[in-house]
């Protein structure tokens, strides 16, 4: 079985800060990811509000650079899901589906993943006209109709994002008021191409082969009403990844990990970063932020045990 | 070795798919889509180790968006398993290495 220090689980934001500060600490570092680099900011069109780039930078282009500096400090890459984490003594054992590795300190940056609606339709129309990337699939929706669910930060970026592609964005959400922050809200509000249903929650995604029509209820007046529409984009909140440490780390009753202010879980030499964890703003910045704390203070933890 | 995979499009999407005498693995992509570029060098090592197994392609959806429509797919990452000229099993979303190679696994027997 390979030895590391420290292994990191994913490779968003925090996962690669975390690569970064513990490779440069001299630590032997592996990070594995199940899917591909970046996590959700590598699904964000532009990135506004990570300091440095006044200009703002896009996701893919960000987290491509936080990869590359994690590599040129040594730390090592896996492309691989895990299973779970076991605990033999002082090490602690990642198990993937490309085998078993050893760590000192094992960091969870698994992040989180978009929820779903839950209502009809919603997965017999996915792909179809049912999506959770507007930057993967605007494209598709040139010219065309859309609907955004949600309120909050994502799903109002994504919506004024949608604008550029689409003749028409609605945004449905339950409330009167929106989540995200002013600076977005704004831009909502000035962009003629977007329409808000207020206090409006999505009943049913309706079509034959593809996404043609929504059901909506207007939750004060109990009115229901149909719009046709080409397609329909779901932000309504996160689902954090920690299916696989169930169990084994505290978490809150949403599923996201317990930790103190220096990253730490309820296990010696198991710590967690980023979206993955219980805490109140989970942007890029934060992420990276957990991310450095979590790599600092596992290298001390190592210092600890090995004298 | 990057294992041979075909870039599909509106003219040859019939031949090289629907008449296609190995089940057929089209990879729907685009250029902004980061989880279809991570999967990219996966189907490339894959289509090596099942070659002559199953016929191995991919199709931009930015260059060939109708055709893509078309083909109900309207989102990213996409897979979809052709056998005989039908669409027999498709993967859309979340999905990494292990998913893929468990679809190749039940469609080639």
């Amino acid at each position: 079985m390979e030895r590391y220090d420290v292994i990191i689980i994913g490779a968003g934001p925090a996962g690669l800060s975390a690569a970064l500060y513990s490779a440069r600490s001299k630590l032997s570092t592996l990070y594995i990811e199940k899917l591909s680099t970046g996590g959700q900011a590598a699904t964000t069109d532009e990135i506004e509000n990570y300091p440095g780039f006044a200009h703002g930078i896009s996701g893919p282009e960000l987290t491509a650079q936080m990869e590359e500096q994690a590599k040129r400090f040594g730390a090592k890459k896996l492309l691989a899901e895990v299973k779970g984490i076991e605990l033999s003594g002082a090490d602690r054992i990642v198990k993937t589906t490309k085998g078993d590795f050893i760590a000192k300190v094992v960091i969870i940056a698994s992040g989180a993943a978009p929820k779903l609606l839950g209502c009809p339709g919603e997965l017999e129309f996915r792909a179809r006209g049912v999506s959770y990337c507007a930057t993967c699939d605007a494209a598709f929706y040139e010219g065309a109709n859309v609907m955004v669910v949600g309120g909050g930060d994502s799903a109002v970026e994504e919506a004024c994002y949608l604008t550029k592609f689409a003749n028409k964005v609605t945004l449905v959400h339950r409330r009167d008021t929106l989540r995200a922050t002013k600076v977005l809200q704004e831009r909502a509000f000035a962009n003629e191409k977007l329409e808000i249903l207020w206090n409006t929650v999505v009943e049913e995604i309706i079509g034959t082969d593809v996404v043609e029509k929504v059901r909506l209820k207007n939750v004060v007046t109990a009115e229901v009403f149909e719009r046709e529409i080409d397609g329909i984009f779901i932000y309504v909140g996160l689902k954090p990844n920690t299916e696989f440490v169930k169990g084994l780390v505290n978490m809150d009753e949403q599923g996201y990990i317990i930790t103190d202010e220096n990253m730490r879980t309820n296990i010696p030499g198991i710590y967690a970063a980023g979206d993955v964890r219980q805490k109140l703003l989970r942007q890029v910045v934060t992420a990276a932020a957990d991310g450095a704390i979590a790599a600092y203070h596992a290298e001390k933890y190592i210092e600890e045990c090995t004298g | 070795m990057a294992g041979n995979v075909i870039e599909l499009n509106k003219d040859n999407f019939e031949e090289e798919v629907l008449k296609s005498e190995l089940p057929v693995l089209v990879d729907f992509w685009g250029p902004r889509c980061v989880p279809c570029m991570g999967l990219m060098p996966v189907v490339e090592e894959l289509a090596e180790i099942y070659a002559g197994k199953m016929k191995f392609t991919k199709l931009n959806t930015a260059e060939n968006r109708r055709l893509a429509i078309q083909l109900k797919v309207m989102s990213l990452p996409t897979f979809q398993f052709y056998k005989n000229g039908e669409l027999v099993d498709q993967l859309q979303g979340n999905f990494g290495r292990e998913e893929i190679e468990e679809k190749i696994r039940a469609i080639i027997g």
